[in-house]
């Protein structure tokens, strides 16, 4: 429906690449039909994407949708077993791949593997599929079937498959885009990955909005620059890390970027220094932090612009408070923070944030969470300010957010502990400037152990991957318990944030 | 004849090219027209013409709403009939702006 409407709408605009050899609408449309003709000879119940971004992302996107089958992206820096693992409970699949990733998985059963040049090329070759792929075209999609599928890293470590139905996500974008309000001139530079909830958000309201898209394949600070001043990019979207290591870029060239009007950030705790550091170097600029969930189709609460720049020229304690706050629901977004006991807390008050709207999804394959007048508990704690404005405050669950990258405590524990020296472990996130949160952990060494917190470090990395690593270890006695004998998570990390980093990173037994 | 409407059902025009999908709903049902004639629930083709008075038309992408703004429509694709609840036109709503987000 919303790529119909698109073509309808501005079929010739340029929506995804260059302002010279991009797509068109239409055309986006004819290479989404000739996929879906692709997908269609085979047996399939998904379309997985296995590459970084390219324009070939909404091709396979909207092609997965007209071939009636979900499209699920996957991280593609995954290790291969555990790439491997998520596939195959996916097929019988078609498998959107880069050239590198191809290798990685054609020995797998149940794929049919399809080169991500493949689709984008899928003009004139397809002659023979011209009456499949005008059906596919034609045909309605069923508002409840599900339109994608993201692996989310829960507290167990296990994957989790969220599902967005194509009510969720058409909902998301009607309730949130005016269609086709952007101006023609209108970019948007998109490096978070075809995996992340905002690389698929932004694909769909940027078409439905009339944004050019321009892709970097992955993030790099200098390849974001460069591209956002050479494609004259007015848009973007960010992740914590991003923004700072951004402004790092235009501070040491001195890089002006006069077409860059609109800068949204979310995916991750920001600190609040990097916002004020980009809203000085970039003064111009809008800036919008938003709020949201896989579970919710992307943003369910924004602080936009205005508020931003009251909050930042503001001398009131509460008004300045909110360049820390995620600012307050999209109208069609209802957010209540709910005590342990289910009941809503006054203003000030911590709780589990929880929100209700016909974007939010709250569903994982086999599982949904949401209640049964349509709450879906976010697991994130929050509170409101007695002005109406939302403030997280970490995961209810401990689950470190790195960058935007969701790390579980439990997985980095039990490697340490695996190690023949340590007998208990803790790991937690400590405020970091630049990836939001760092890992740390408090070990129990027995008794007799000799070993430095750069072989523990070493033992992990070589067993996880580098950002798993913690980078702060400390050696304890004993861990803090509750009298049940749980954990005491916070005690740890409350410890661990509040020490001196250089006393800690050379501590030895 | 009056239907029930929840956000995300889709409404043909019995009468022209018209489609609409339902963005917010009231309650209680509505008599949803579009040309002067009952809305149907699927695609068909067009029979007859917009009614006099029924006839300004729908515009792609747009948004319409009752004077109580209890009900939202948004055309998803453009025909020569107006939308109504029984003899009230649904007028255009003002876009509501929101930062992009993403």
């Amino acid at each position: 429906m919303l790529l119909e409407m698109a073509v309808a709408g501005a079929g010739d605009r340029i929506v995804v690449g260059s302002r010279e050899r991009g797509l068109t609408a239409a055309e986006l449309q004819q290479r989404a039909s000739a996929a879906a003709a692709r997908f269609g000879k085979h047996p399939i119940e998904s379309v997985v994407l296995v590459d970084e971004n390219s324009d070939a992302v909404p091709i396979a996107l909207f092609g997965a949708a007209l071939a009636g089958v979900p499209f699920a992206p996957l991280n593609y820096r995954l290790p291969d077993d555990q790439l491997a693992a998520l596939v195959e409970r996916l097929v019988p699949a078609a498998v959107v791949a880069g050239p590198d990733a191809v290798d990685r998985l054609e020995s797998l059963d149940g794929i049919t593997m399809i080169e991500r040049d493949v689709l984008h090329d899928d003009r004139d070759v397809l002659h023979d599929d011209r009456d499949a792929s005008a059906t596919a075209a034609g045909a309605d999609v069923d508002p409840e079937s599900v339109a994608v599928l993201l692996f989310t890293s829960g507290t167990t470590g296990v994957a989790k498959a969220a599902m967005l139905r194509h009510r969720h996500l058409v909902s998301y974008v009607i309730g949130t885009v005016e269609f086709m309000g952007a101006s023609e001139d209108d970019a948007q530079l998109v490096a978070v990955p075809p995996y992340h909830i905002a690389g698929i958000s932004t694909i769909l309201t940027c078409l439905y909005g009339g944004r050019r898209i321009v892709y970097l394949p992955a993030f790099d600070p200098d390849v974001w620059v460069n591209t956002a001043a050479n494609e004259r990019v007015s848009h973007a979207m960010v992740v914590p890390t991003m923004l700072g290591r951004i402004l790092d870029v235009i501070e040491a060239r001195g890089t002006q970027l006069p077409s860059l009007r609109h800068l949204s950030y979310g995916g991750g705790r920001m600190p609040v220094d990097v916002v004020e550091r980009a809203m000085t170097l970039l003064p111009a600029v809008d800036f919008v932090n938003a709020y949201g969930l896989t579970e919710t189709s992307s943003t369910v609460a924004v602080l936009g612009p205005e508020e931003h720049r009251a909050a930042f020229r503001s001398d009131d304690a509460t008004v300045r408070a909110r360049l820390k706050s995620v600012g307050v629901p999209l109208p069609g977004v209802e957010v209540e923070i709910r005590a342990t006991d289910g009941s809503v807390v006054a203003p000030g008050e911590r709780g589990e944030i929880h929100v209700r709207g016909e974007q939010v999804a709250g569903e994982y394959v086999g599982r949904s969470l949401l209640t049964d007048d349509g709450w879906f508990p976010t697991n994130d704690a929050g509170y409101f300010d007695e002005t109406g404005f939302l403030f997280l405050d970490g995961r209810l669950d401990d689950v470190i957010v790195r960058g935007a990258e969701n790390l579980s405590p439990g997985e980095i524990e039990d490697v340490l502990v695996a190690h023949p020296a340590v007998v208990a472990a803790c790991v937690v996130g400590v405020p970091d400037a630049q990836w939001g949160e760092a890992v740390a952990a408090a070990v129990v060494l027995t008794d007799d152990a000799a070993v430095s917190d750069e072989q523990l470090k070493s033992w992990v990395r070589a067993r996880l991957r580098s950002t798993k690593t913690p980078v702060h270890i400390v050696f304890r006695d004993v861990l803090p318990h509750t009298e049940t004998g749980k954990l005491l998570r916070r005690v740890v990390r409350d410890e661990l944030a509040g020490a001196p980093v250089s006393g800690i990173a050379t501590q030895t037994p | 004849m009056t239907m029930d409407v929840k956000p995300g059902t889709r409404l043909y025009s019995a009468v022209c090219t018209t489609e609409a999908v339902v963005v917010r709903a009231p309650s209680e049902p509505v008599d949803l027209r579009c040309g002067g004639r009952t809305v149907e629930p699927a695609s068909g083709p067009p029979v007859g013409e917009p009614e006099g008075g029924f006839d300004e038309g729908t515009l792609l992408g747009k948004r319409y709403s009752d004077v109580a703004q209890s009900l939202e429509l948004l055309c998803t694709k453009a025909g020569k009939g107006s939308l109504s609840i029984g003899q009230e036109l649904l007028q255009l709503s003002g876009a509501k702006p929101l930062p992009a987000s993403d």
